[in-house]
């Protein structure tokens, strides 16, 4: 509510040197909404609407407090899952505290400097004015860009501060700041399984965890990358095509590799951070990212939500697995009943409804196929992956979907706040459930939830329960187009 | 009773279990399984079609049959399960004819039909009464023949007090008299319990079944919302998907394999336990079995055969051992306790002396009375007392050795220590007053009891030993049959709380025993196997009773309990897995008219769309069949680690489940086209 204020009166704050308007109403609900889930889907654009104000006080504060958020929500399952007999899962404003205090301003602190060492500007200059070489006035844009762009890539916010996102050169102006901005998406996310380990006094059980991610995120890049550099075969036939692939829609400082690579984490982790066009990969390589969220963007994930999202999926795997060794199913020894099924069940189908639900009422309402840049399976494509990244937190979009019309702004941000607080829910009646359980101690009837045989298992239900679902509304959209595109037809 | 099950597909179970599938349509009932009630729904929808559509009514028809077998072929597998036990439970009634109950009341009897009968009433039974109602002797001994619920024809000893003092209704009186008070109403006793067990009237779903119907239903309810959006996807992309079309979709997502199998394989689990002459009183306590990770066993008439046995002569010092076995067996002749008998055996085989004939009318003996203390006999030679030997405990022995002027050697004395320190009785044997030395008795471990802790620590179950013994001769017995821990010198309380003490632990605790005492632990234990030779209040205490009394029996009861959990979590991956080739037959052929480029997603190469959705619905129909013999049997159990059943199992059931219906599927399709049914 605040923050829907703030972006309502921006124009009377101040910091505001271009002198930007308010939002619309729509827009602004669905900005708020968008940082305030951790989404950052942005059907704005950052340069052009939002002041330095709004940027810093309304979208910063977001971007750390969902971010700690989600953290300690993850902690809060963690602990359920090793403590046991408890009542208490911990107190959720000492965890926010922490985590902002503790880990999230000193990195970002460090993070920022060194962005700014890398070219990044950080001021509160009015833009400034340009003449081209041809002779045209360019505003280019300034404000306090590095501070910003730290906590979005950390807190796997994504929020660009520029429309173009890290594909800006501003907001990504070396390599190696594309390589720390990569790596710091995934860092908490990925850390947080060591943490898992820690607290639940099984490492072997964090790292396998890991691995499990660690595969599918391979999976993914290579997939996407082979996809990218495979390039387009209508473009080789006529003989036009890029030497190292599909460059369409790709900053040709970063090329396909980093195109894909950076795609690919973005779309694991629900960061939702852009360097190109995802809308412009080959079918395939946008089935990639789509894919990615569908699945609940828990290969690392968005901060703690990954952890959580990832933990429901060894919840099931484990109660599958714990059948069939002829136990009750037991998680780190403690016995899944009913009630755990019920609630792992709710937040995937949660997850499900929403994707599938609005995605479905766009594709047959005027006001969803109004927004569509592209016909076809690729329009389908494109309203899967607007809802899938609203409903999964991602905040990516595949761009070629205008989402700034009253309907998109409002369907998606519900879909946000739907893939949000309706997962929470279930998750945290879950940490709840299992925080009061006894622990039975382990014994040889007792299966490990760590090594090679856990982590096959754990991909299978990942697959098998969480992407199967999206398979059939995916062959209509992207697998479609890919077998077309190898036809010679495009959209 | 052998554990033999009848023929999977015995026509007397078979006839009837048709008629059944039928019946069990009834919404009413099919509601309570959500997998299979969409099934049905999707078949109704489906038949409805074939008269509203004007074209492909041949092949909406075959849909709409095929649909109608998956559910009636789900039904099958449960009557046929169903029918197994109503077999068993046809025979048990046989046994529960209406009996005249010879009722006592103040003192005069009279006679009443046995429902009659109220609790607390006491009827006469004398040999060749059927024994009306369940109860307990209180007054005299007779054999019963258990046959009509164990099977066993051999008949067992009942008797007032003591621990073999429950009697069951319908099992009938071979000798003697015995009174009994009745301590169960009819229709609750012990024989209606077991019918209603095996017929599954009474059957609840277990905590593991009902975690796995919401799995199951959750991943219907998803795969409903997928088939549901998927009209407006296609509507969106020009390709008109027909309603039966959808439901055959989604009737091959849904798990209908497990969700078809699911309630055979709990009744079938119950239905081995019977067979193997368990009666459990919940599918509850079948499943908790499954999970049990601390056994207490009773050591008397458990792990030891109960009675004391001599084991061995241990000769003062300058006395023959064979001179001291000659005295004791002497002395034991006439001694018809099984101590006494052991002795005589045991000299028998370390001696080679034959039982003499004893019956010499010139031969005393003297029995063992409380003021004396000891036992013996007393050859009388011509006039006075040629040979006169006693046996007995130490002191009573010493007292009686002093007594006659004798001296008691300081070697014997330190025998007698060790014996007692090593966890066996010592009996000392006395000649005149030469102290012959000791005979050790001790309490002998059954055959193959360490075999079978072994394979129980395999199965990552410890066993404890309850005893009454002091700590000394606990742990002696304790490591001759290899249990993992004792408890010695152990009272009721001691009992319950070491339970508790183990749940409090996290265990899960299962015990066996036959005593009064040991009710309260087997009420507080998670699963507790009474004997079915024990008292009535340790039959009612537990949630299982052994008809073998075999306190053993344990092992198996665990192994079904697991095969139980493993057949359902291996059909259920099996299920799940089978969904790949299902979307590899059914998603190309419903895009394949609209956008022929897809064809290459055909990777099995099924002949048209209409030909690839039936063979897939054939498939999910047959499959249930084809299960139905693994369901009754269940997934066999090795106790080789959870580690290596699991991936045991994930490779049969898991990449089983992956590869199977495409092979499946693809066979059905090249049946069909060859016949022309498309």
């Amino acid at each position: 509510m605040f923050t829907y204020a703030i972006l309502r009166l921006q124009y009377l704050l101040p910091l505001n040197p271009q002198h930007l308007g308010p939002l619309s109403p729509d827009l602004a609900f669905n900005t708020a909404v968008s940082f305030t889930t951790n989404t950052n889907w942005q059907n704005y654009g950052g340069e052009s609407t939002m002041s330095y104000f709004s940027q810093m006080v309304a979208l910063a504060l977001h971007n750390f407090a969902s971010a700690a958020v989600g953290i300690g929500l993850a902690a809060a399952l963690v602990r359920g899952i090793a403590r046991h007999s408890a009542k208490t899962l911990g107190n959720f404003w000492v965890d926010l505290v922490r985590v902002t205090y503790y880990l999230l301003l000193p990195i970002c602190l460090v993070f920022a400097v060194f962005l700014v060492s890398q070219g990044m500007i950080q001021n509160f200059k009015p833009y400034t004015q340009a003449t081209t070489v041809e002779g045209a006035t360019q505003t280019i844009v300034q404000g306090p860009m590095a501070s910003q762009v730290a906590i979005k890539m950390l807190g796997t916010n994504g929020g660009g501060y520029v429309n173009a996102n890290a594909a800006h050169p501003f907001e990504n102006p070396t390599p190696l700041s594309n390589f720390i901005q990569m790596l710091s998406i995934f860092s908490i996310g990925s850390g947080l399984t060591y943490w898992l380990g820690r607290m639940t006094k099984n490492q072997a059980h964090g790292w396998s965890v890991w691995t499990a991610m660690m595969i599918l995120f391979l999976a993914g890049v290579l997939t996407c990358w082979w996809a990218e550099s495979a390039g387009n075969p209508i473009h080789h036939q006529l003989g036009v095509a890029a030497a190292d692939g599909n460059m369409e829609g790709k900053e040709v400082r970063f090329g396909v590799f980093n195109s894909a690579l950076f795609a690919t984490i973005t779309t694991d982790a629900s960061c939702g951070a852009v360097n190109s066009m995802h809308d412009s990969f080959t079918p395939l390589g946008g089935f990639v990212p789509l894919f990615n969220i569908q699945l609940g963007e828990i290969i690392f994930g968005g901060v703690g939500a990954g952890l959580y999202g990832m933990l429901v999926f060894v919840i099931l795997a484990v109660f599958i697995a714990g059948l069939m060794v002829g136990r009750t199913p037991e998680y780190l020894g403690k016995k899944i009943g009913a009630f755990d099924v019920k609630m792992a069940m709710l937040s995937l189908l949660v997850l499900c409804l929403s994707i599938l639900g609005f995605a479905a009422w766009a594709a047959v309402s005027e006001w969803g196929k109004a927004g569509l840049n592209n016909a076809g399976p690729h329009g389908l494509s494109e309203m899967l992956y607007a809802f899938s990244s609203a409903t999964g937190n991602n905040g990516s979009a595949f761009a070629g979907l205008s989402g700034n019309t009253p309907w998109y702004n409002t369907t998606l941000g519900i879909a946000m706040l739907i893939g949000r607080f309706w997962m929470i829910i279930p998750i945290m009646a879950l940490a709840g459930s299992l925080a009061q359980k006894k622990v039975a101690p382990a014994s040889v009837g007792t299966f490990p939830v760590h090594g090679g045989t856990f982590v096959i298992l754990l991909l299978g239900t990942i697959l098998l329960v969480g992407a199967l679902n999206f398979l059939p509304a995916l062959a209509l959209g992207p697998i479609v187009e890919h077998f077309q595109m190898l036809q010679g037809k495009l959209f | 009773m052998t554990p033999k099950a009848p023929s999977l597909f015995d026509l007397k179970i078979v006839g009837p279990a048709i008629g059944e599938s039928f019946k069990k349509l009834d919404p009413r009932l099919m509601v309570k399984n959500p997998v299979m009630f969409v099934t049905m729904i999707g078949a109704t929808l489906t038949s409805f079609a074939v008269f509203n559509t004007p074209n492909d009514r041949s092949f909406i028809a075959q849909l709409a049959v095929w649909l109608w077998f998956t559910v009636l072929f789900a039904n099958f597998a449960e009557a046929v399960a169903e029918g197994r036990g109503k077999a068993q439970a046809d025979s048990l009634r046989k046994a529960r004819k209406d009996t005249v109950a010879r009722r006592l009341r103040n003192g005069t009897e009279e006679r009443v039909p046995a429902p009659e009968l109220q609790k607390g009433d006491t009827v006469v039974c004398e040999a060749g009464d059927v024994i009306p109602a369940d109860g307990e002797v209180i007054e005299g001994i007779a054999s019963v023949d258990e046959a009509a619920i164990t099977g066993e024809s051999a008949p067992v000893i009942r008797e007032s007090g003591g621990d073999r003092s429950a009697v069951t209704g319908g099992t009938r009186v071979i000798s003697d008299r015995i009174v009994i008070r009745v301590t169960m109403e009819k229709g609750h006793g012990f024989l209606d319990r077991m019918i209603s067990m095996v017929e599954g009237a009474k059957r609840q779903k277990t905590p593991n079944e009902i975690a796995l119907t919401i799995l199951l239903s959750a991943l219907t309810i998803i795969f409903l919302l997928v088939c549901v959006t998927l009209k407006p996807f296609g509507i969106y992309s020009g390709v008109d998907f027909s309603l039966p079309v959808l439901i055959a979709l989604l009737v091959c997502l849904i798990p209908t394999t497990i969700g078809g199998l699911l309630s055979a394989i709990g009744i079938s689990g119950i239905d081995r336990l019977i067979r193997r002459n368990v009666m459990a009183t919940s599918g509850r306590a079948v499943e908790a079995a499954g999970d049990v990770d601390v056994l207490l066993l009773d050591k008397t008439g458990t792990i030891t055969l109960g009675n004391r046995m001599a084991s061995a002569f241990l000769p003062a010092p300058g006395v023959q051992a064979e001179r001291l076995g000659d005295a004791a067996q002497l002395a034991s002749l006439a001694d018809e306790t099984p101590e006494g008998r052991s002795i005589v055996v045991l000299a028998k085989e370390n001696f080679n002396l034959r039982g003499r004939d004893v019956a010499q009318p010139h031969a005393k003996f003297v029995p063992f009375t409380a003021q004396t203390r000891m036992s013996g006999v007393d050859f009388p030679a011509n006039g006075g007392v040629a040979r006169s030997i006693r046996k007995g405990a130490v002191d009573s022995m010493r007292t009686y050795v002093d007594g006659l002027g004798g001296q008691f050697p300081e070697p014997v004395v330190k025998t007698v220590d060790e014996v007692s320190r090593s966890g066996g009785t010592p009996l000392v044997v006395v000649e005149g007053r030469e102290v012959l030395g000791v005979v050790q008795l001790k309490d002998m471990v059954k055959g193959g009891m360490k075999e079978r802790f072994a394979h129980l620590r395999k199965m990552g179950i410890k066993t404890v030993m309850i005893t009454g013994d002091n700590p000394l001769t606990a742990a002696a017995i304790a490591a001759e049959a290899g249990v993992d821990d004792f408890m010695a010198q152990a009272t009721p309380e001691a009992k319950l709380k070491r339970i508790r003490e183990e749940q409090a632990a996290g265990h899960l605790v299962a015990m066996t025993g036959d005593g009064t005492n040991d009710a309260p632990a087997l009420a507080q234990a998670d699963v507790g196997v009474a004997m079915n030779t024990g008292t009535q209040a340790a039959r009612e205490a537990g949630n299982m009773v052994d008809l073998d009394s075999n306190p053993t029996k344990l092992i198996e009861i665990v192994e079904i309990g697991k095969q139980l959990l493993m057949t359902r979590g291996s059909l259920t991956t099996f299920s799940i897995a089978n969904d790949i080739a299902k979307y590899f037959a059914i998603i190309p052929a419903m895009l394949m008219v609209t956008f022929p480029v897809i064809a290459p997603l055909n990777i099995m190469r099924l002949t048209s769309p209409q030909s690839a959705i039936l063979s897939a619905i054939i498939f999910n129909a047959l499959i249930i069949i084809a299960l139905i013999p693994l369901a009754l049997r269940g997934v066999t159990y090795k106790p080789i680690g959870a580690l290596a059943i699991l991936q045991r199992n994930l490779l049969i059931y898991g990449l089983g489940g992956v590869i199977v219906p495409f092979m499946g599927i693809k066979a059905i399709d090249v049946v069909i086209t060859t016949l022309k049914l498309i």
